[in-house]
């Protein structure tokens, strides 16, 4: 029973996730920029801007520039979210490729950085008068949630461990649309239940930060307005 | 009505981060237009009965017109890297100017009536109905930015919130509460031509009082022509540089460089006007008319090449988006950037030798340079990124021996505003303007501390309307700010000019026993 469920949350969430950013980034990709508006000094060519982009979704370039401390944990963070992510792959894939194999041990530690990130993050919402200003209930729900994924996952690795061959059998039967039978230990249910409620809120939420960010004008505009003439399509009727 | 007397903001450093004052800087707006101003720019002449429905068609419209406004609401995460970025907030400590807290009066809304979250959810994500208290926050708030982009630098992800502030104009004015201020010299560009409503008998007169300031002053006669056909340059300048001081310096500083540089030149009456208050009211249709009067006038005259003269939000909308708007100028000499800006072209005349210069008539002068936001943070000035940055500067160094640069973190891309830019130099703001020029001038004060600083140097009208009315605030003269062709004006020696050293040393030679 409890399988049935978290199969069809699964592929529920899924089609969510991938319909509603799909849609989102649809409506990004055709909402014309009217203006040239990058915020210079920036690049005059388009692989300028790459590596502007690239700079800033590594480094957090800007953000580095801002606060260090925000930058810190955000990039603690993110980063150790990633190694996290890929170490995750060994659920989905049948065999392990060497490189996934390899990166075991760096994903495992790396929930350690995503989870002191996250909380130094939080800390910030408490601790710092503006942040605390700006913070709404839906922002700290947020961190709740990712704190809880992490914290659940470590639990499973660290302390109470969990049958994950027959996890990744169940994560295989959904792949192949099958449900088999998910072990029903209740820090595994937490963690994949906060797993489905982030990818079901990732369209309608801030979370949309991470593909908007190719679509912000500021930052993915080549600064050329006097070499070549930007003109929306909108704008180009006016000229009629 | 005697407002009380403004409390000058005691920062230890330029950049030192207030604590919160909740509603410090609430109910503080500019007057509000009255329909006569609203109406020439094609906007009711004031708040319409349906002002509900009609605010939210219109932000529905801009954010499918204007992708950076639509990105820019959804994708904040509220991470604070923004929040002591704003010379408004470092100024005034009111939370509202924090950049984030700004942009969210505006998101708000936007999340309340266009976003799943907002509409099922609004309590969870800070989502609030539009009602008239709301339109008048944001008349006050939207009014507190100067669209200066220093946040946008130090955002993760680029959000700008001039952008959001301009969309947040757009849309009062849409519903009938425009800002009188700008609305009027806008229409006063349509109506004459210009910001300050000159007409094209005062200006020639104006021009021809400066040819003879600098005949008396040099002995050499330059020419400010206006109207001329067949001039190879159409210089467009801001109207203040017309009679203000410092600008009128300046432009007598083009004036020169222009003759030593042996080329033909004209304003024009029709567009005698490089400010385009379009873009404060952040909107695109009369941004675009405004523009289109440059290219009119550069057709009408069949000039070769148009330069902008020293203003900063001019420049952004000549540099960024005057092709854009009035383009293309196929029409126009392909050999020069179009537009060029003074300054490249007067650095362009330095490096080829033209001009004779002698530094150490600014040596009274103990300078300093403020970068104005437009031209760093928003256009270029040469051909290579960060030009906007050393062109200005080469000039200075070229031209004045002393000279210091403020803080790195005060300059170039992060300089900090003059605090009244993007709309806000009305007498009706001066509060704010003092308190949100506190950074500037701290960053001032720390140079003249160590260095004996006595000058602001600026290539922007509106930095040096505002400085003239705040540095008394912060001890300085109201003339220690300079227009840069000023300086270049004062060290130019023109061809056949006679200077000091030429006249006084016969004089003491004949003294001599």
């Amino acid at each position: 029973m409890l399988s049935v469920i978290y199969a069809i949350l699964f592929w529920a969430a899924a089609v969510i996730l991938v319909a509603g950013l799909g849609l989102r980034i649809a409506r990004y990709a055709r909402t014309p920029a009217p203006l040239k508006i990058p915020t210079t000094p920036a690049p005059m060519t388009r692989s300028g801007v790459v590596l502007r982009m690239a700079r800033e979704i590594v480094f957090f370039e800007s953000l580095f520039k801002s606060n260090k401390w925000i930058w810190l944990f955000g990039w603690t963070f993110h980063m150790g979210m990633w190694l996290v992510l890929i170490r995750h792959i060994r659920y989905f894939t049948h065999d392990i490729p060497g490189w996934l194999a390899l990166a075991q041990p760096f994903g495992t530690y790396a929930g350690f950085a995503m989870l002191a990130g996250l909380l130094g993050l939080w800390a910030r919402r408490f601790l710092v008068e503006r942040i605390r200003y700006i913070s709404g209930p839906s922002d700290h729900l947020m961190l709740a949630l990712l704190v809880a994924i992490s914290g659940s996952g470590l639990m499973m690795r660290f302390v109470v461990h969990t049958d994950i061959v027959a996890v990744k059998v169940f994560m295989l039967g959904l792949l192949r649309l099958r449900i088999e039978t998910l072990p029903t230990e209740p820090i595994l249910l937490v963690h994949l239940g906060c797993v489905a409620i982030l990818m079901i809120v990732f369209p309608i939420s801030k979370l949309m930060h991470a593909p908007a960010v190719f679509f912000s004008p500021t930052r993915n505009q080549v600064d050329n307005p006097r070499e070549q003439r930007h003109l929306a399509p909108w704008a180009a009727k006016l000229e009629q | 009505m005697a407002a009380p007397e403004t409390v000058i903001p005691e920062l230890e450093h330029a950049l030192d981060v207030p604590c919160l004052r909740p509603g410090a800087m609430e109910g503080l707006q500019p007057f509000v237009a009255k329909p006569e101003h609203n109406e020439p720019l094609g906007f009711p002449g004031e708040l319409v009965p349906d002002w509900k429905e009609k605010a939210l068609e219109k932000m529905a419209e801009l954010a499918d017109k204007n992708r950076g406004f639509r990105v820019y609401l959804d994708m904040c995460v509220k991470c604070g890297a923004c929040t002591d970025k704003c010379h408004y907030f470092i100024g005034t400590g009111d939370p509202k100017n924090m950049p984030v807290a700004r942009q969210d009066l505006l998101r708000s809304v936007y999340r309340r009536y266009f976003t799943f979250a907002g509409k099922y959810f609004p309590w969870l994500v800070g989502a609030r109905d539009l009602t008239e208290d709301v339109l008048y926050e944001w008349y006050s708030y939207y009014h507190q930015c100067s669209q200066c982009r220093r946040c946008s630098v130090f955002c993760p992800y680029g959000i700008d919130t001039a952008e959001i502030t301009m969309a947040a104009r757009d849309i009062l004015a849409h519903v009938g509460i425009g800002q009188k201020y700008s609305n009027e010299i806008i229409g006063k560009v349509y109506k004459i031509g210009n910001n300050l409503g000159l007409p094209e008998p005062a200006l020639a007169n104006t021009l021809e009082g400066l040819e003879e300031d600098i005949e008396e002053e040099t002995g050499v006669t330059v020419r400010l022509p206006l109207d001329e056909k067949g001039a190879d340059i159409l210089l467009v300048t801001p109207s203040a540089d017309f009679f203000a001081e410092p600008h009128v310096d300046g432009l007598m500083g083009y004036a020169k460089v222009f003759h030593e540089a042996g080329v033909s030149w004209t304003i024009s009456s029709y567009a005698s006007e490089a400010a385009n208050f379009g873009m404060f009211i952040g909107n695109y249709e009369n941004m675009r008319q405004i523009s289109l009067r440059i290219r009119k006038a550069a057709q009408d005259l069949g000039v070769k090449r148009i330069i902008f003269g020293e203003c900063g939000h001019a420049w952004r909308v000549a540099y960024s988006f005057l092709n854009t708007l009035a383009g293309p100028f196929d029409f126009l000499d392909q050999n020069y950037p179009v537009p060029q800006h003074i300054l490249d072209f007067t650095w362009g005349e330095i490096q080829k030798g033209t001009l004779k210069l002698d530094k150490s008539r600014n040596d009274h002068i103990n300078l300093t340079y403020h970068d104005s936001c437009n031209v760093a943070r928003a256009s270029r000035i040469g051909d290579y990124p960060g030009s906007q940055f050393e062109i200005p500067r080469n000039v200075i160094r070229a031209v004045c021996n002393n000279y210091h640069d403020m803080d790195r973190d005060t300059t170039h891309e992060s300089t900090l505003c003059c605090g009244g830019g993007g709309g806000l130099l009305t007498d009706d703001l001066t509060d704010l303007r003092i308190k949100g020029a506190a950074p500037r001038m701290t960053a001032m004060q720390k140079l003249t501390e160590e260095h004996g600083t006595t000058h602001l140097a600026a290539i922007c009208a509106i930095c040096k309307s505002q400085f003239t009315k705040v540095l008394p605030k912060y001890g300085y003269e109201m003339d220690a700010i300079l227009s840069v062709h000023q300086l270049v004006s004062n060290a130019v020696i023109l061809t056949g000019q006679e200077t000091q050293e030429d006249a006084g040393e016969p004089a003491e030679a004949a003294q001599a026993p």
